[in-house]
């Protein structure tokens, strides 16, 4: 069975979604990790979670970047584990410096509450091996602060390596540069996104088509642990 | 003796400012059409006790690390005695 860890801070909100979405659809075992730990080595991934952490001061995502368990994720991120962080978890990579760039307030400075469409424009991540390259899935987005930036140069790197993998298909709900809507960092094992995947895991919800992003990390996992 | 630290973090030339066109909009609907831009930023102010540290590498130490995004943001600060 793959250990999953959700990663709470004060402010932490979509951690209960998270870790419904791992324990009862994908069916793993989930634990929930305070943000004062400084060990994640039991765990095979790491999530986390969006929210307002620190209520978003100063930045968001800034000062749960410089809290003890992103030591530990760094740590985790340096021995290949798959990380992945959602919305203020994605936020909070960059700002850890785990992935480049950073997300600004939406262009037309409003928070933004819908579904969207996404299109898969890398499938050979550890994160998309169950979608089709080009698919177009339905995931809800929800920030205020999703507006993804970075130099030319990061841009152009971002590019040559693959590294933008999801774009929003419809209208740019955000502004964010290319349509991005989520990035990997180089070696490919973390994952930065603002659009929900936990939360769109059952049709009941709306859609399901989040449920393969997780069923991606989990194959490779088994792949790599025969 | 305390110092003051008056820190001034402004978003990078690069970046655009949404907040600051649109308070440009409000001004210049008020008839204040000379103003050509605004930009937003944040100051920030430190009370630091004596230290053996020199007091600007630690305050460009928080600033790279904490206080701004050396990504999207620039800083500069200013040290005054503290009375």
């Amino acid at each position: 069975m793959m250990k999953f860890a959700v990663l709470v801070f004060p402010g932490s909100n979509c951690d209960v979604d998270m870790y419904h979405a791992i324990k009862d659809e994908l069916g793993e075992e989930v634990e929930y990790v305070w943000h004062d730990a400084t060990d994640l080595s039991e765990y095979d991934a790491i999530l986390i979670p969006g929210g307002f952490s620190y209520g978003d001061y100063l930045r968001c995502g800034a000062m749960a970047s410089q809290s003890n368990v992103m030591q530990a994720v760094k740590k985790a991120a340096e021995e290949g584990k798959p990380i992945l962080g959602v919305c203020n978890g994605f936020q909070i990579l960059t700002e850890a410096g785990l992935l480049p760039g950073a997300l600004l307030r939406n262009k037309n400075l409003k928070f933004i509450c819908r579904t969207v469409p996404l299109k898969v424009e890398n499938n050979q991540t550890l994160f998309t091996n169950q979608y089709d390259e080009g698919q177009i899935i339905n995931i809800p987005i929800a920030h205020g602060e999703g507006n993804y930036f970075c130099d030319e140069e990061t841009l152009k790197k971002l590019k040559e390596n693959n590294q933008i993998v999801f774009t929003y298909a419809g209208d740019n709900p955000n502004g964010s540069l290319e349509n991005i809507a989520g990035i990997v960092n180089e070696r490919g094992n973390v994952l930065g996104m603002m659009p929900h995947p936990e939360r769109a895991v059952d049709a009941l919800l709306g859609s399901a088509d989040g449920l393969a992003l997780f069923k991606s990390i989990v194959k490779q996992w088994r792949e790599s642990h025969v | 003796m305390m110092k003051k630290v008056k820190i001034y973090v402004t978003l990078r030339e690069s970046v655009l400012d949404p907040q600051g066109s649109a308070v440009k909009g409000s001004l210049a609907n008020m008839g204040y059409k000379e103003v050509e831009d605004v930009r937003i930023g944040k100051y920030l102010e430190l009370l630091i006790s004596d230290t053996d540290r020199d007091i600007d590498t630690l305050v460009k130490e928080m600033c790279e690390k904490l206080l701004a995004n050396t990504v999207i943001e620039d800083y500069r600060f200013e040290v005054e005695e503290a009375h």
